[in-house]
């Protein structure tokens, strides 16, 4: 069932569904990361929430006029209207009160969404233009969704991806250093301006497949997933591209096996798993890495001292240590190091006394803020200093 | 109209400390991953019994905070996009489980949630001030009011035994951390606050109408005074007033414009909350910081 389904199996509508959601992921896990760049994440939020009264407003229009008030086209763009009003006052409040951005974001999302609320009870309260299907807009419903909008989904995916596309360049120099952005006469506010109206577009989007409160998710949940994985700015946007767009499609897919499964909520909790995956097995950034990390420089730190310990002749008492020791054959069940271990043991004694000398000698002492208890002596010096440093070891030499 | 106003007192009183903290979108945060705390406490009990559904709710509200503060440190993220992962996948989580079940069918759906549902709170009795003495009127008074004024008074109590500690941690936190006060857990009390005041307003009034009143009375009150006891005063007014004058444009705006049906009522608070923030924005008389 989930086979069919991931491969198309399962029937025109499926299909298309899938295939709008994965064209609305790309876009949306793209221009997210420029945002997550640009540390606006939660901007998203306000500029979703603001769509439900033009949403509402557009439907109102089109049926006084007449029309049928559920044409997705008209939809988007009283939306896009009323988003891109949310939007400016978002922006109005943070330059021209001293209130901070979070708090226009929030005083915004909730009176925007208020407002839409109060104008979606109004509709229901009126019976021309086949309200209904209205509230699907919350939280999005793919079922019964036309060729057309599918169509719709698509070509504003694709619209805004390209335009994304062609104007990384300076949205990655803001989003990196405001300062010399302005300085090399980029107009901030304008490309601010830019990202703010594709963010627009996405959310527009993709407001009848996941919903307007979740499109959030996909606008930040990819680009974080992606920063895990790599450094490189063009690569994080690449990365939550596809990644937006392979939770768009599995979403969509695995949604329509079941009929209780809620297209929106599936696909972000696709992209959540994503993100959990990456949180946790990412190579440099995730847990499992850095894991992994402390536990090597863990051992490291043991087995010298317990090397150490047994060069002075000390008895090992330290649990780790002891069977570190023991199952690299160093030492033996009594706690008597082993032949080996003995040499070994001389040997970090040694590395550690020529430390010491480092430490004392005038010429060489800048390399001794190199000693971080671990680095052994020869990964630094040359054959000839440590030469020097063992005649200077001389007479107490002896360890060796 | 009471459980309204008794609501946006609630919330308004430690949105004051998240707006100065800029941690205002936390509430937010937590009215979206409340939702999943209630569903599972329906699932887990069966009932829509109030006190299980506050423990679930409070409970998700917990494991948000812990998750956000948890990806922050683990996966080094911003805390807003930290807290964006976070509460969206919880929301998610939440309307995925209530589709699955049948919940939709006990008043417990989706759209009761983010709405609220103000207007079916309605005490059929009190329509005469000698109800008020009246204990077979009293006794039918709709649950939430208790609640929501037990709420209250727990965050007003709250705010006013720590009123200094609180203060100290909010403007200056390193002076504070040097007093040797526990800064960590006075955010995290405060955050607590803050998650108590929007479960019992969401049980009562839905999540829009508790982000609305977290942000606005506060933003409100910041661009009238300088000094933080006027603040909070003129925040507690600013709630008043919207869920006063939202409640009955909201229930008599229609007919006065020849409609007969009135609107959401929540909806129409937070409205009414949005209209005085734009009228502080220009004119109150501290608007530049």
């Amino acid at each position: 069932m989930l086979i069919d389904a991931l491969t198309l199996q399962l029937g025109y509508n499926a299909t298309l569904v899938a295939l709008g959601a994965a064209a609305l992921g790309l876009a949306a896990g793209t221009v997210g990361a420029f945002l997550f760049l640009r540390q606006r994440a939660l901007v998203s939020d306000a500029i979703s929430h603001s769509t439900l009264p033009g949403l509402a407003c557009a439907f109102l229009l089109m049926v006084a006029f007449g029309g049928e008030g559920r044409n997705l086209a008209g939809l988007m763009a009283g939306s896009a209207v009323s988003a891109w009003l949310g939007l400016w006052l978002t922006a109005w409040l943070t330059r021209r009160t001293r209130l901070s951005e979070d708090a226009a974001i929030g005083a915004v999302l909730s009176v925007f969404f208020g407002l839409g609320v109060v104008l979606l009870t109004v509709i229901q309260t009126m019976s021309a233009g086949r309200q209904a299907g209205l509230e699907s807009f919350l939280l999005g419903s793919t079922a019964g969704m036309l060729q057309s909008d599918a169509l719709l989904i698509a070509a504003g995916g694709a619209l805004t991806l390209t335009a994304t596309l062609l104007l990384r360049r300076p949205l990655l120099m803001i989003a990196f250093d405001e300062g010399y952005a302005a300085q090399r006469g980029l107009s901030v506010h304008a490309f601010d301006m830019a990202l703010m109206t594709l963010v627009m577009a996405v959310t527009v989007t993709g407001l009848k497949i996941v919903g307007l409160i979740l499109i959030v998710a996909l606008l930040i949940i990819p680009p974080v997933a992606a920063r895990f994985w790599t450094d490189r700015a063009e690569r994080v946007a690449l990365l939550a591209g596809v990644l937006g767009g392979a939770a768009g499609y599995a979403g969509a897919a695995i949604s329509a096996t079941a009929p209780q499964l809620p297209t929106g909520p599936i696909i972000v909790l696709t992209a959540f798993a994503f993100f959990t995956l990456s949180l946790i097995a990412a190579p440099g950034r995730g847990v499992m890495a850095s894991l992994l990390r402390h536990r090597r420089l863990q051992h490291r730190v043991h087995l010298r001292q317990g090397l150490l310990a047994l060069a002075h002749g000390q008895p090992v008492y330290e649990d780790l240590t002891r069977r570190m020791l023991r199952a690299r054959g160093l030492l033996r069940a009594d706690g008597v190091p082993t032949a080996k271990g003995r040499a070994r043991a001389a040997e970090e004694a040694l590395d550690e006394a020529r430390w010491q000398e480092l430490r004392r000698a005038p010429q060489l002492s800048e390399l001794a803020a190199r000693d971080d208890g671990l680095t052994r002596i020869e990964d630094i010096l040359t054959r000839d200093q440590i030469a020097a440093i063992d005649a200077r070891l001389g007479p107490r030499g002896a360890v060796a | 109209m009471l459980i309204g106003t008794l609501a946006a007192m609630a919330c308004a009183l430690p949105g004051n400390f998240l707006l100065l903290r800029r941690q205002a979108l936390i509430g937010d945060a937590i009215s979206h991953t409340v939702l999943p705390g209630i569903v599972v406490a329906f699932l887990v009990t069966g009932t829509i019994a109030a006190v299980p559904m506050m423990l679930g709710a409070a409970g998700a509200a917990l494991v948000a905070v812990v998750l956000i503060e948890a990806i922050r440190r683990l996966g080094r993220v911003e805390p807003g996009a930290a807290m964006g992962v976070v509460f969206t996948a919880m929301f998610a989580g939440g309307v995925l489980l209530l589709e699955q079940t049948d919940t939709a069918s006990v008043h417990l759906d989706v759209e009761h949630a983010l709405y609220g549902n103000l207007e079916s709170l309605i005490w059929l009795d009190g329509f005469s001030w000698s109800a008020l003495t009246d204990p077979a009127a009293l006794a039918t008074l709709p649950p939430e009011l208790g609640r929501m004024a037990a709420a209250l008074v727990v965050v007003a109590a709250a705010t006013w035994l720590f009123w200094r500690p609180l203060k100290l941690a909010t403007f200056d936190e390193a002076f504070a951390r040097t007093l040797g006060l526990p800064v960590t857990l006075i955010s995290l009390g405060i955050v607590t606050m803050a998650a108590l005041a929007a479960v019992a307003a969401f049980d009562a009034v839905g999540s829009i109408i508790v982000i609305a009143m977290f942000i606005c009375p506060p933003a409100c009150a910041r661009l009238m005074t300088n000094r933080l006891e006027h603040q909070v005063t003129w925040s507690l007014g600013f709630a008043t007033l919207s869920a006063v004058l939202g409640y009955v444009l909201a229930g008599y705006g229609p007919l006065w414009l020849g409609n007969t049906a009135s609107v959401s009522a929540a909806g129409m608070i937070a409205t009414v909350s949005g209209a005085l923030l734009g009228l502080a924005a220009l004119f109150g008389p501290h608007r530049r910081g």
